[in-house]
């Protein structure tokens, strides 16, 4: 195994092992906290893929921002810090079955695919995503209407988000 | 690319380290006689009154969310800013738009007095 | 090059080489020592700040200072040390023990890890990463994760309270920080912090004075020093969200504080104030270092200034300030300069910089125009008449007041 490999590894055990503590914590607190720890460790594999400014946006947004919103949304709201209701769903002997059978088929899809032998494309070491990706992002052949799209779909949440937390003053 | 990684990730394990460590020698070095009414947290001398948990203002929550949709809108604008040696004028105009469309966003919020503190 | 520690890590790296390691592992070694050198250096600036600050608040306050242990007092930070160190560390009650712990380690390990990007010299520096500029927001945004962390394990109602203002009062100067570090990244056209100091051959601060004012008020900000210091307002939540936090803990998250203002110090001298740049440092890198903390240093005096000559603001203002004040001032500057870098042929560095530089003035001097009305109308609106019934000012009281007084 080459070192990044076992990186790999290490990193991913640990997104699944505080991805369980995120749902089987009782403490909404300590769940909120392991869900940082899952998606610090998504912006590590980020940066195994050389995708660095997507791994810094990943932090910035997710940890930043919405592990913050998330931490003040549980602290809002009163006395349901700690949970003791029941932590599984009476259905959960089919939710097994259906995640088993999703697994196993993914699985079986993918040891198919030829693209875990083949090996990455060298980036050439002149092109900087980075200005490739700002260039894309406001180019009229590439992601321009997304782009403003996305402005649009922020503003919308905007709006929504004050029309929601901010209706008392409205009436 | 990966080796400037690296380095971080060599820091970023060691970091915690340095203020770890002086957190262990007071565990060695320092008296530790806890009783219960040292433990006591603090309420301005008087016993501590209720629960922890008071209730907040919505407005912390208002906030948070006005800063997460312009902290995306930010992080979008980055590769722009790092490309501008490439982008025509009116990419750059493109790139504008992106902004005041946010704006009318902030003057919403600004107009509605979800930004006052009251 | 005639630099000593580039030379070091060169012959080091041969050392390693000689012994017969492969590459990989001769880098690791190298990224390891590297990080110790760098983090044991900046601890040990560290403690000597405790002397610096305390002795300049002495000297704004008009007062000594530090003057009793060792020659101006120098070894006092030492003593001091040894004083959180051997205090009893008390762990309250009903408090999330591993949270707890773990607050204040991240509180100085975030602004350590802040150095790993900093370029001290054209030589010298942790990594060039393309994305620095955001790696900085980046780490400001766990730490204030560690803060809210602290208020919440603490289990104490001030400090949830201050760790809730902290909070709110720190992602709100983010939104017009990064805005206005857009700027200099546009400029710069990186995000590469080495890269940026590379393109000072004018410093950024004579191009775009206001980004640059609005980085130094929204880092105060960010450091929770004042006049923004309503976070750990005595007279209202005692101490914030460390309030619960005794010995070594607590020094943590103060020498964490102070190391975070020169390094705040450190940043804006990279992006705004040329970095190492400076005359002869790009012949001798070892000068850079040199002229790179004198700004940092010069940066963290005039915070340090700022902190203890402006009284704490009130929440509202602060968010007002915050929201209705920079974060339009600076979309408005961003975009100008935005489209003035387009129309300007950047043939002439000179002019292009004269008609940003201008272009900054014009900008100001509108947002003043715009304060003085604004504050036109709220004196108006403070000196209406109020409700409430006031004693008339008898010339009668007022000498029986002087007579009283002066005997």
């Amino acid at each position: 195994m080459t070192p990044l490999q076992i990186i790999f590894l290490i990193t991913s055990v640990g997104i699944l092992g505080s991805a369980l503590m995120v749902v089987t914590t009782r403490n909404l607190v300590h769940a909120a906290l392991w869900l940082v720890v899952s998606l610090f460790g998504v912006a590590v594999l980020y940066v195994m893929l050389s995708a660095a400014f997507l791994a810094v946006a990943q932090v910035v947004i997710y940890i930043g921002a919405i592990a913050i919103l998330m931490i003040f949304a549980i602290m809002l709201t009163r006395r349901v810090a700690k949970d003791s209701g029941p932590q599984t769903n009476p259905n959960w002997t089919w939710a097994v079955v259906v995640a088993a059978a999703l697994f196993g088929g993914l699985t079986w899809l993918l040891s198919s695919w030829n693209g875990f032998s083949t090996p990455i494309p060298e980036l050439s070491s002149r092109a900087d995503p980075l200005s490739q990706l700002g260039q894309a992002l406001v180019s009229p052949n590439a992601y321009v209407l997304p782009f403003e799209v996305a402005s649009v779909l922020l503003l919308s949440a905007l709006i929504g988000a004050i029309m929601v937390a901010w209706d008392r003053r409205s009436g | 690319m990966l080796n400037d990684w690296l380095f971080i990730g060599v820091f970023l394990i060691l970091a915690p380290i340095f203020p770890a460590l002086a957190l262990v020698i007071p565990r060695l070095i320092a008296p530790r006689k806890p009783n219960s009414l040292k433990s006591q947290t603090y309420e301005c001398g008087i016993e501590t009154v209720g629960d922890t948990w008071v209730q907040f203002r919505v407005q912390y929550y208002i906030f948070a969310l006005v800063f997460l949709i312009f902290d995306v809108e930010m992080v979008f604008l980055f590769p722009w800013a790092v490309a501008f040696d490439q982008l025509p004028l009116f990419a750059v105009l493109e790139g504008v738009l992106f902004i005041l469309i946010l704006v009318a966003g902030l003057v919403y919020a600004w107009r509605k007095g979800a930004l006052e503190w009251t | 090059m005639g630099d000593p520690i580039t030379l070091i890590g060169k012959w080091l790296e041969n050392l390693l080489y000689s012994w017969g390691l492969m590459p990989g592992v001769v880098s690791l070694i190298m990224a390891v020592i590297g990080v110790v050198v760098i983090a044991s250096a900046v601890l040990v600036l560290d403690i000597l700040l405790v002397w610096v600050e305390r002795k300049v608040v002495a000297r704004f306050q008009d007062r000594l200072g530090p003057n009793r242990v060792g020659p101006f007092g120098i070894i006092q930070p030492i003593a001091d040390v040894i004083k959180l160190l051997i205090k009893e560390d008390i762990l309250p009650i009903g408090a999330d023990k591993i949270v707890y712990n773990l607050a204040p380690i991240m509180a100085l390990g975030t602004v350590l890890l802040l150095w790993a990007v900093l370029p001290l010299s054209s030589t010298v520096y942790g990594t060039n990463l393309n994305v620095g500029v955001l790696y900085i927001v980046a780490l400001g945004a766990i730490s204030t994760l560690g803060i809210i962390m602290a208020g919440w394990a603490s289990n104490n109602k001030y400090a949830l309270l201050g760790a809730f203002r902290t909070v709110a009062q720190m992602v709100s100067y983010e939104v017009p920080l990064v805005i206005a570090l857009l700027v200099p990244v546009i400029l710069a056209r990186s995000m590469g912090l080495t890269d940026i100091v590379e393109a000072q051959s004018i410093w950024f601060v004579f191009i775009a004075p206001i980004p640059a004012l609005i980085v130094l008020i929204t880092s105060i900000a960010e450091l929770g020093r004042a006049p923004f210091d309503l976070i750990e307002a005595e007279s209202e939540i005692v101490a914030g969200f460390h309030i619960e936090y005794t010995g070594m803990k607590f020094g943590l998250f103060y020498a964490g504080e102070l190391l975070h203002a020169l390094t705040v110090g450190g940043i804006i001298a990279t992006l705004f104030l040329g970095g190492w740049r400076g005359p002869g440092a790009e012949t001798y890198p070892i000068l850079g270092i040199f002229y790179f903390f004198i700004k940092a240093l010069f940066l963290y005096w005039v915070i340090m200034w700022i902190k203890y000559s402006l009284p704490r603001i009130r929440i509202d203002h602060m968010l007002n300030f915050n929201w209705k004040f920079l974060t339009p001032l600076s979309l408005v500057i961003l975009i100008v300069m935005a489209i003035v870098d387009k129309i300007v042929p950047k043939t002439s560095m000179l002019v292009y910089s004269l008609v940003m530089l201008f272009v900054n003035v014009v900008v100001g001097w509108l947002t003043l125009q715009l304060l003085r009305r604004n504050a036109k109308s709220a004196r108006m609106r403070v000196a209406e008449p109020k409700p409430v019934a006031r004693p008339e000012p008898s010339p009668t009281a007022a000498t029986s007041q002087t007579s009283s007084s002066s005997s």
